[in-house]
């Protein structure tokens, strides 16, 4: 057949099309549990980090086991709360999307929304609240551990998908994460969330963003203030229940 | 009809675009992601480790598909190709070393954009047999590779007073800890892996007098 003919590119571009396709969906489903199992993984990795009790995840022969084994060892509790503040028992909280979540929330449907109880080795209880936003160039998502008080942020711990190495990446280490050690939420009984500012962060209600990431920062601080106002009202009901504050 | 494995033509393709024939600085390709990433040393080394990969197997079954390929969709082909490596690449990569995969993420859009791989593809893959134009793919991919390096060393040690998320510079020396040094933001901008470029480029032609066109 000739190589340049009509029929001949035709023919050729459909099957170079079945091929690739065939290919790629193979794979792609082959590889799924795999994937997913690793998805898990990394998911329970981000909600200890929040809580500072990764360990020596680096250099593990088993990173799923260990971090399996640290999972169970902390987080005594998984929650679904929806934005009325009750505790529902319907969803598996792990499993939640906090993105989907979010946006059924906002279509004026029944947002579900996962709080995990963390216990520490000195006997202190944390709870932690997955987030979820948008940063410049993809999704960011990130997790805010609170002290018993519910309001004094423990620690946290942020990620995305595609933001500029260098840049808005930074978000994911310590170093940005680590100034929201004992940066409050709340003034009196006002959620005030936490900003992400442009040079000299102050006081108890602000964070520095990172030189040259402004549009991460910013999408990082709409996140915060976006997902954590889902629980506002359960925490403002546990606090009642503790009576302090 | 065919030459060793390692005969001198072929290590020729490895060697040449590490200097005389380098993709970025003579060829002037894959400019955009010298650009993108190299703000740290880190991203530019799996970048470059990556883009080596993609270009080398590119190239490899493109020349393999070669006589096949009709004209017209040319192009089109190619493209379908690479994106089909890149995504299976990270598919395998997200079930087996998922860290690796999480650094990968972000380049894979900016792997299959990068000039480079079309570039060879072109010049090469397809009017070549498959084993040179897998050393073409590497060798060039190299090429592309050192100088993200070197990029991406200079950057990361002004921008950032670190390599490799080491700090280089010491703490003390810092305004904020009372010394008199402090990082140069411009170098985190990606005007300056531009200008760094530039001046990779006149080094080479100042050394290299045959690259200065007449």
């Amino acid at each position: 057949m000739n190589k340049e003919s009509n029929s001949y590119i035709f023919l050729y571009s459909t099957v170079l099309i079945v091929v690739v396709a065939v290919l790629l969906a193979v794979a792609a489903t082959a590889l799924k549990p795999a994937q997913l199992e690793n998805a898990k993984t990394e998911k329970r990795l981000q909600i200890l980090s929040a809580i500072g009790v990764t360990g020596s995840v680096e250099g593990q022969q088993d990173k799923k086991a260990y971090v399996q084994a640290l999972y169970e060892r902390y987080i005594k509790e998984e929650l679904v709360v929806g934005w009325d503040g009750l505790v529902r028992s319907s969803a598996v909280a792990f499993d939640l999307d906090m993105d989907q979540q979010l946006a059924s929330q906002k279509r004026g449907g029944e947002g579900q929304f996962s709080v995990f109880v963390a216990r520490l080795d000195d006997g202190s209880q944390k709870y932690i609240f997955p987030m979820a936003g948008a940063g410049l160039w993809g999704p960011i998502w990130g997790y805010m551990a609170l002290d018993g008080d519910l309001n004094t942020v423990y620690g946290a711990s942020f990620s995305h998908k595609g933001e500029t190495p260098g840049l808005g990446a930074e978000i994911e280490t310590v170093e940005f994460c680590d100034q929201f050690k004992g940066k409050r939420l709340y003034d009196g009984g006002n959620f005030k969330s936490i900003a992400v500012v442009k040079g000299g962060a102050q006081g108890a209600y602000q964070v520095d963003g990172i030189s040259g990431g402004t549009m991460t920062s910013n999408g990082v601080q709409q996140m915060i203030r976006e997902s954590l106002s889902m629980y506002v009202k359960y925490i403002e009901q546990q606090r009642k229940g503790l009576g302090d504050e | 009809m065919s030459s060793s494995l390692f005969s001198k033509a072929n290590v020729a393709l490895l060697k040449a675009p590490l200097g005389l024939k380098n993709p970025i600085t003579v060829l002037v390709l894959g400019i955009c992601s010298s650009l993108a990433v190299t703000a740290k040393l880190k991203p530019a080394i799996v970048m470059a480790l990556s883009v080596t990969v993609v270009t080398g197997m590119s190239n490899l079954v493109l020349s393999l598909m070669r006589k096949t390929i009709p004209n017209r969709i040319r192009i089109i082909v190619q493209l379908v190709v690479v994106a089909a490596l890149v995504i299976l690449v990270d598919e395998v990569l997200k079930a087996y070393v998922p860290d690796v995969s999480k650094q990968l993420s972000v380049f894979v859009g900016l792997i299959i954009t990068n000039c480079i791989i079309m570039g060879r593809i072109e010049a090469f893959a397809l009017a070549n047999r498959p084993w040179p134009s897998l050393l073409d793919g590497l060798g060039n991919g190299f090429g592309y590779g050192v100088v993200l390096v070197v990029v991406g060393f200079f950057r990361e040690l002004f921008g950032s007073g670190q390599l490799l998320g080491y700090q280089v510079v010491p703490a003390s020396w810092y305004v904020s800890n009372g010394g008199f040094y402090e990082n140069n933001g411009l170098f985190i901008m990606p005007s300056m892996a531009l200008i760094l470029l530039a001046i990779l480029i006149w080094i080479q032609r100042a050394v290299r007098k045959e690259l200065v066109e007449e």
